[in-house]
């Protein structure tokens, strides 16, 4: 049996509305979870990014990359491994501003974890992390000990190592 | 949108002029040249049937008495002719009549431009009457689909639907339009579309590719060839049929390829797949090199894929890259067109001679001839056999006619046995293997080719899910001949609870009416035959009559479809009782 793993995928398509429809279909049809998921813009003009994480095998990550690249507003579909890529999420936390003033910890916990405060009034405080989900993840454990009012993680957002020529795939195209 | 559009001198002259959406609508479908269509009114579409009266000298819309009927009846005019078939609806419950013929068009590659109307914009989202969302609900089984609520966006948009729904892989498109956008005016232009940014309708053919698949096939001692209907779709059946004459390879086809190949070729050596021939189906797992050509390796097809062709090479000529080792791993993969990469393949094959392997399939034809057709051709007992049904259509068609199927034991039966002398002539649905296909299909492709016979063979199931049909054939004259081989059970679904549930004819058993007094209900001439004397004189009749015609056959009511590949059995496996 192969084994699966994590692969990101990045997927450049034209920035047309009901395309995410789409996608997530190929991946619904397959019954395959996708573990996150961002659409932004680009490096070009009018070309959309999305950007997911599954876990699957290695050849069904080709099939499904062949199901993706054959819908007429998908330009170009790559998988990559961790390896491959430079990856980051970012998530935002909720809690209260007593802590703040009340406990001498917290700033050593702010400074060690390379987080940042973002927002601050008399009630609450927000900090922001962005980093690998494991950074993500200790941090979650040592503020929790603390209470943690509201928290929110993005999706993966990742770029390959390995060039991605789209612009001269647009050029071919055209 | 990033379509490129090719500007014809004259369409480049032309003036813009001020019309409504609706107006637009028509004038699109004339300017690729729509002009025998079909569909069912209602309030959402309502503008753009107006525009149908008003050019009616010039655009032939056909009015079904279901969309589902539109939808098939626009698949059987598109593989009749080789052209973009269109269906029209209103929006809600005429919108998703006609999901099964899109996902049927979808998974047998039909090119197909389904127009629906829809509420008006600013209702959109509100659960309007007759709102649905018909865009979600066709995504999965579009090749692209779009909603329209500008009329400014109908030209573009109609150009982008004509364009993918040919090219490349063909499929279905569907373009949803909100009535205000119907009504809206705008200044109107036309201009046909040669390309899309983000689609590749066929990738190039790599020399290389073709090198080393000429290599594998002039090494090869025992090659086979299985085609499907990219060898139809891409128009390739002279480059075909020479390339297997050079160098001399036994080709099989799966039902979806039937007819691109006559069936009498000396090369033809039969159907592979569940209800395929003895021959092509063990020898798949005997070959040395196995080549497929325009087919994506479907499960009816190879049994279990853990014992398909594992001895053998595998080239595999294929348009879709997506198909390129999905099923089967391909050793050579010649992505492209096959009409190019055939034609460029030709020079670089050995003319060869294959006597002694060609053999082997003769003579496990002759087995299958003494198991099993010659009970179904010739047969001793009493009751009337679908597979001489066919052999008289076969005689009296001389093989020129258009066979248009259902699906069930009879079109196993069609495919086996139907005699093709011409490509384009076989008309089934596949790979949705869609009940009630047949009637509005014969209907579509007899529109489309008047000139040719058009015979549709269906079972006492298939036939009542859609034959209301008899109505449009009664309104158009469409002189199909209408044959239902009447065996008063689902006979497919019977026969595997026979085989495999002990016999249980669980609902599966049918009380049928009175066929003939229903065909001529809707005038149109009608005959039964129970009794083999009678068979090839009302055949003949049929064939000879230049008006439609309805045939009941009422066949022997348990007889089976072999040889058989049971679900999961490798195609070596293959049962002849
Ligand atoms: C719309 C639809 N519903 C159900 C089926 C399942 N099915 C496949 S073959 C078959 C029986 C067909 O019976 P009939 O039309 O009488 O043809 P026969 O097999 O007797 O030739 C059924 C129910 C189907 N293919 N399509």
């Amino acid at each position: 049996m192969e084994n699966k793993q994590t692969y990101t995928v990045s997927i450049y398509t034209e920035n047309n509305v009901g395309l995410l429809n789409r996608i997530s279909g190929i991946f619904l049809r397959r019954h395959i979870n996708i573990e996150s998921m961002n659409i932004s813009k680009s490096e070009i003009k009018s070309v959309s990014r999305f950007t997911l994480l599954v876990k699957v095998t290695e050849s069904q990550i080709k099939k499904i990359i062949g199901q993706v690249e054959k819908q007429v507003e998908v330009i170009k579909a790559y998988y990559h491994t961790d390896e491959n890529t430079v990856y980051q999420e970012s998530c935002l936390f909720k809690l209260s501003s007593n802590l703040l003033t009340e406990n001498d910890e917290i700033q050593t916990i702010i400074n060690s974890s390379k987080s940042r405060v973002i927002n601050i009034n008399k009630d609450f405080f927000v900090l922001e992390k962005s980093g690998a989900k494991e950074e993500i993840e200790e941090l979650y454990h040592t503020l929790d000990q603390h209470g943690i009012m509201q928290f929110v993680r993005s999706g993966r957002i990742a770029i390959t190592k390995d060039e991605m020529k789209i612009s001269t795939l647009l050029s071919i195209n055209n | 949108m990033n379509t490129k559009t090719q500007t014809k001198p004259e369409i480049a002259s032309k003036q813009k002029i001020h019309i409504s959406g609706a107006e637009a609508v028509v004038r699109c479908l004339l300017e690729e040249g729509a002009d025998l269509i079909y569909g069912y009114p209602g309030g959402a579409i309502m503008p753009v049937y107006d525009e149908l009266y008003k050019y009616q000298d010039k655009i032939n819309h056909v009015l079904t008495r279901h969309e589902q009927g539109a939808t098939h009846a626009a698949q059987g005019f598109a593989r009749a002719t080789g052209k973009v078939g269109v269906a029209i609806a209103t929006s809600g419950p005429g919108a998703t009549n006609l999901i099964t013929g899109i996902a049927d068009a979808q998974i047998d590659s039909t090119p197909m431009v389904c127009i629906t109307g829809q509420v008006a914009s600013h209702l959109l989202g509100s659960d309007a009457f007759q709102e649905t969302d018909i865009v979600g609900i066709s995504t999965p089984v579009t090749k692209w689909n779009y909603q329209i609520t500008k009329a400014s966006e109908i030209p573009e948009i109609f150009a982008k639907a004509f364009y993918l729904a040919k090219s490349g892989r063909p499929g279905p498109v569907l373009i949803d339009i909100t009535k205000d956008a119907q009504f809206e005016t705008f200044d109107f232009e036309y201009e046909k579309c040669s390309s899309v940014r983000s689609y590749k309708a066929k990738p190039e053919v790599s020399l290389e590719d073709v090198k080393s698949a000429a290599s594998l096939i002039n090494r090869a001692k025992k090659p086979m060839i299985v085609f499907g209907q990219g060898v139809i779709l891409g128009q390739a059946e002279e480059e075909f049929r020479a390339f297997i004459e050079k160098a001399d390879i036994p080709s099989a086809w799966t039902i979806l390829g039937l007819s691109a190949l006559p069936t009498d070729h000396e090369l033809n050596v039969g159907m592979v797949g569940m209800h395929g021939n003895y021959a092509p189906n063990v020898l798949t797992n005997e070959c040395d090199l196995l080549i497929a050509v325009g087919m994506r390796f479907d499960d009816r097809v190879t049994g279990d894929l853990s014992r398909y062709a594992k001895q053998a090479k595998i080239i595999h000529f294929e348009i879709d890259p997506a198909e390129i080792d999905k099923n089967v791993k391909a050793d050579v993969a010649v992505l492209g067109d096959v009409k190019e990469s055939l034609a460029q393949i030709l020079p670089l094959i050995n003319e060869n001679k294959h006597d002694q392997w060609l053999e082997e399939f003769t003579k496990l034809e002759a087995i299958e001839f003494e198991k099993v057709k010659k009970e179904d051709l010739y047969p001793t007992k009493d009751g009337l056999t679908m597979g001489e049904v066919l052999k008289e259509i076969n005689i009296a068609s001389g093989g020129d006619a258009i066979i248009v199927s259902d699906v069930g034991q009879h079109q196993m039966f069609a495919c086996r046995y139907a005699k093709f002398n011409k490509t384009k002539s076989n008309i089934t649905s596949g790979g949705l293997g869609t009940m009630g296909f047949a009637l509005p299909a014969a209907i579509g492709a007899k529109m489309g080719m008047p000139e040719r016979e058009v015979v549709m063979i269906a079972g006492d199931g298939g036939y009542q899910m859609t034959i209301q049909e008899l109505g449009t054939i009664l309104q158009n004259k469409t002189a199909v001949k209408i044959v239902v081989l009447n065996n008063e059970f689902l006979g497919m679904v019977r026969q595997w609870q026979q085989l495999f549930f002990d016999k249980r004819y669980a609902s599966t058993e049918m009380t049928n009416p009175d066929f003939v007094a229903i065909a001529k209900g809707y005038s149109i001439d009608a005959k039964r035959v129970t009794k083999r004397e009678e068979l090839a004189s009302t055949v003949k009749e049929m064939m000879e009559s230049k008006e439609a015609y309805f045939l009941e056959v009422c066949v022997e009511k348990e007889n089976n479809v072999f040889p058989m590949i049971e679900t999961g059995a490798s195609v070596s496996d293959i049962r002849l009782e």
